[in-house]
């Protein structure tokens, strides 16, 4: 602990005062272990005096237990923490470290750099406001750089310094730093942030960590700790619209209703005008309440109390907004989705979403892509495994307040809550809302769909044959269509093949083009149901979650399954089409069955075996159905 | 003001912390230890509920071999502020007659305060308890979540913990779990003494250097606090200048001589010396995981 030691024998007083005023700053450092990663944290706690000597010892100790530096001190022994890791020789986890110049105060989040362990750097990427990117010089921008600076940047980090480590080992050579210079530069210049700084340095041996390398001469910028001390962040905090979302209701008496938070953004005053959403009720700040007296004006980032001109209805999860620029609401929304458990996300399936202060029901109603996390290349996926990001559309059961995550992380962010674990498995990043009129209300229809079905004698619903090509869904679908029009029954069939020629014919046989045929199905069946149709679709959707999205559609008794099973040899030796045959001779691609699998339901309403019945008794097997369940009244 | 100093952003996520269990947790407790930490952790539950008053009770694990200035101290307090505390006692322990004389400092720590804190907790039914450990304390800690979650058994397990992105924490908990909850994770020793003496917290005097009666136990300077600790034949308890650094029972407690008698002296202290907080403290002395041991057992 040397700095300033002269002050703090000489003016303990005079030294706490000069204390007071520093700053904070929040990095992470991503790199493998192999870059040098836990011994440039380590360096940096050795060099800036932080280690007590008792630690001293426990790390010479250690070292020579089980060090990698033969008789030298293993500094990165003194950032790796749980036991399992310190005998692996690698970080798992997510470790915090704790150190402070005169300048500033550093939480540095110390993350591991395989692919595996890539939720923990995004954990510590959330509140970091600067990422070092490690880079061994010896081997220059690798795939995990590329993972490193896009979590980086999907997680809003704004300021990188790129830290090319072992200069000692490329003979501090300044064309080897700027051709990795180059090249990330090159690889970075998709990418949000708002600063780029390069620093050549050798954490072995200090050069360019905590003072100027001697080695280096051409290097001209500071080195890695005076440029931490220096970097401005606290524009990045207080540039935003004032928000405050309200976390706890104040009320220790009947005379005091105020509204407990953390602000966000620019300062407010008393007497500012504010908009409270997602009610959209107004009023006026009438003061700033702390433990330490009232406030005339907050800051950014400071927990306080706010009481209002007006009775207004504000409960937790509201956020008080500046009148003039206000967070907007919805219940849909485009967003980045982080996925952190071993279940794969899946589309349809509720979870609870929770915001920095309100918990809802949610569902992800559609994967439109996932990220390649190591090239940033959009691919298609129907669901999301352990450490991938993809970009949905979430439904949630109410409007909530938010902001782009751009803009805002903490009124942009999320995470996603297993309903029956209540495990974390997923975060994300909010990017747009998808209803076009933001501040609008949902239309109210003067005739409802209970209104229409009753005129129609029936229960509106959807009957949805799944089955492999050539099972006999069409067919057995239009008898039934047959039959319900004999009974007086108002139906529409809505059929793959016919569908294809028409609204979908833009749309391939990809999965993504899949999800998107499927999508445009269900919210055409939807409509209709709505207009009190009984509505027979008959498509292949092959896989469960499409079908559950279709489900998620209407409401829970609407949605009818009907599997349509014939065995794969039997629909081939029908191929009533002759595509089985083209399939088979690759003349069509992503022929399910074939070379694109068919994914069983489970769960199905309806199972029709056609090797043991007749097309006739299958059809009337489901208008039974309908009866049974008083879908057809009398 | 333009920019919130490192205190006051430390203070600000810390009531953050709090406003959130208060908001989403049935039954919260806070676990005060009457120690420096303790007195941090309670002056911003007060400033975090401002004009309320926090809206959980405070609970003493009490092994009944803490220091006698401890319990005035923690006493006093609490009236003074007009909060509800709950002290509990292992009282099947005290039939067993356990203390650290009797049963060493290991068995005594297990049943008087690790057991001691199951049973007030199951006994309370609390869902979220409060603590007071900071990350740097020590390497296993440095990985613990700030939402740390604990089986029906109120074991933890590392493998397992929920990933904490931005201020958003994930409170559920299923019937029988519980959540402790460390919100002053992200704070130093340094900045709990800077915060102190800010704010000027009141702190139990035993921090303070004064004349107190000790005596030598393989290196270590234990207090006389009463009559309870065995003296050698011969042996007279020795006046000297000494402090606390870290309070608990008084025989596992260790004395350093010093004459910082005032909170600036105590922190100028502490950034001139050179060794770390907890070596004071006699349990700590195994194995470096051994921490991580004792957390996975249920210690707090």
């Amino acid at each position: 602990m040397a700095h300033q030691s002269d002050l703090i024998e000489k003016d303990i007083e005079a030294y706490l005062l000069s204390q007071e005023h520093k700053s904070f700053l929040r990095f992470i450092t991503c790199g493998s272990v192999d870059d040098g990663k836990s011994t440039l944290i380590g360096r940096l706690l050795y060099d800036s005096k932080l280690i007590y000597e008792d630690q001293l010892q426990t790390l010479e100790n250690d070292s020579k237990k089980m060090g990698t530096q033969g008789d030298k001190m293993d500094l990165a022994l003194l950032v790796d923490g749980l036991a399992a890791e310190r005998e692996q020789g690698i970080t798992i986890d997510v470790a915090y470290r704790y150190f402070s110049t005169d300048k500033r105060k550093f939480i540095v989040a110390d993350t591991p750099g395989h692919e595996q362990y890539t939720r923990n750097m995004a954990t510590a990427a959330s509140t970091a406001d600067l990422a070092i990117i490690l880079i061994d010089a010896r081997k220059g921008v690798l795939t995990q750089t590329r993972r490193h600076s896009y979590i980086a940047s999907l997680l809003g980090v704004k300021h990188i310094v790129v830290a090319i480590n072992k200069m000692d080992l490329v003979e501090y050579s300044q064309d080897i730093f700027q051709s990795i210079e180059q090249d990330y530069l090159t690889l970075a210049a998709d990418l949000t942030f708002t600063d780029i700084t390069c620093i050549p340095l050798s954490a072995l041996n200090g050069e360019n960590v905590t003072r100027a390398g001697e080695q280096m001469d051409w290097y001209k910028g500071s080195a890695l700790l005076p440029f931490l001390e220096h970097v401005d962040v606290a524009k990045d905090h207080s540039q935003m619209p004032f928000r405050l979302p309200v976390q706890w209701v104040n009320r220790p008496n009947l005379n005091f209703r105020g509204f407990s938070g953390t602000t966000i953004g620019k300062n407010i005053h008393v007497g500012e005008e504010v908009i409270v959403i997602p009610s959209g009720k107004r009023s006026c700040v009438k003061s700033i309440v702390t433990h330490d007296g009232e406030l005339q004006e907050a800051v950014a980032d400071q927990a306080i109390t706010l009481t209002l001109e007006d009775e207004v209805d504000i409960s937790r999860g509201d956020v008080i907004c500046a009148a003039e620029s206000p967070a907007e609401q919805s219940n849909q929304f485009a967003a980045h989705i982080f996925w952190m458990a071993e279940d794969q996300l899946l589309p349809g399936r509720q979870y609870l979403l929770k915001t920095t202060n309100k918990l809802s029901p949610a569902t992800v109603t559609e994967l439109k892509y996932k990220l390649n996390i190591n090239n940033f290349e959009h691919e298609p996926g129907k669901s999301l495994e352990l450490n991938e990001v993809g970009y949905c559309n979430i439904n949630l059961s109410q409007a909530i307040a938010f902001d782009s995550y751009k803009d805002n992380r903490r009124t942009g962010s999320f995470i996603l809550i297993d309903r029956i674990t209540n495990n974390t498995v997923g975060v994300g990043m909010l990017d747009f809302s998808l209803r076009r009129a933001k501040n609008v209300v949902w239309q109210d229809m003067a005739i409802d769909k209970s209104a229409r079905a009753e005129l129609k004698h029936q229960k509106p619903c959807v009957l949805w044959f799944t089955g492999l090509s050539g099972s006999g869904k069409s067919t057995i679908a239009n008898l039934v269509d047959k039959k319900l029009m004999d009974l007086g029954r108002h139906t529409y069939v809505l059929d793959g093949d016919n569908i294809r020629h028409g609204i979908n014919k833009d749309l391939g046989f990809t999965d993504v083009d899949r999800v998107e045929n499927i999508r445009r199905v269900g919210e055409t069946a939807k409509l209709m149901v709505d207009a009190g149709l009984i509505v027979i679709v008959s498509f292949i959707s092959p896989f469960v979650s499409e079908r559950r999205l279709a489900r998620s559609l209407v409401e829970d008794n609407e949605f009818i399954e009907i599997f349509v099973n014939t065995p794969l040899e039997e629909c081939e030796r029908r191929d009533r089409k002759g595509l089985y045959k083209k399939a088979r001779l690759g003349e069509i691609k992503n022929f399910t069955g074939i070379d694109s699998s068919y994914e069983e339901p489970e769960n199905a309403e309806i199972e029709i075996k056609t090797l043991e019945c007749s097309a006739e008794e299958a059809t009337m097997e489901i208008v039974s159905y309908l009866e049974d369940k008083a879908f057809l009244e009398a | 003001m333009s920019e919130l100093t490192h205190l006051e952003r430390l203070e600000a996520e810390s009531i953050f912390i709090m406003r959130e269990v208060a908001a989403e947790s049935d039954n919260p407790v806070m676990l005060y230890s009457v120690g420096k930490d303790s007195a941090v952790m309670l002056h911003l539950a007060m400033k975090a509920f401002y004009p309320s008053k926090p809206p959980f009770p405070l609970l003493h694990v009490d092994t009944t071999w803490k220091f006698h200035e401890m319990i005035e101290f923690r006493d006093n307090l609490a009236k003074e502020l007009g909060l509800e505390l709950l002290v509990h006692i292992n009282e099947d322990g005290v039939k067993q007659g356990v203390g650290p004389f009797s049963h060493g400092s290991q068995v005594h720590t297990d049943i008087m305060k690790t057991q001691a804190l199951k049973q007030a907790l199951d006994k309370h039914q609390f869902t979220a308890a409060f603590g007071g450990a900071r990350r740097d304390e020590e390497m296993s800690r440095a990985k613990e979540r700030i939402f740390s979650f604990r089986s029906d058994q109120h074991r933890w397990d590392p493998k397992t913990q929920r990933p904490e992105l931005w201020d958003i924490y994930n409170t559920r908990i299923h019937k029988g779990e519980s959540v402790r909850v460390f919100p002053l994770s992200n704070w130093t020793e340094l900045d709990i003494w800077q915060y102190i003496y800010k704010e000027n917290i009141p702190i139990v005097p035993l921090y303070l250097a004064k004349e107190r009666p000790v005596v030598e136990r393989d290196g270590v300077l234990i207090k006389v606090d009463d009559e309870r600790l065995p003296l050698e034949p011969g042996e007279e308890p020795m006046m000297k200048m000494v402090r606390f650094r870290t309070l608990g029972c008084y025989p596992l407690t260790g004395a350093v001589e010093s004459s910082a008698a005032t909170l600036p002296e105590i922190i100028q202290e502490m950034l001139l010396t050179t060794s770390s907080e907890r070596q004071g403290r006699v349990i700590d002395h195994d194995a470096a995981a051994s921490m991580e041991k004792k957390k996975q057992e249920g210690y707090f």
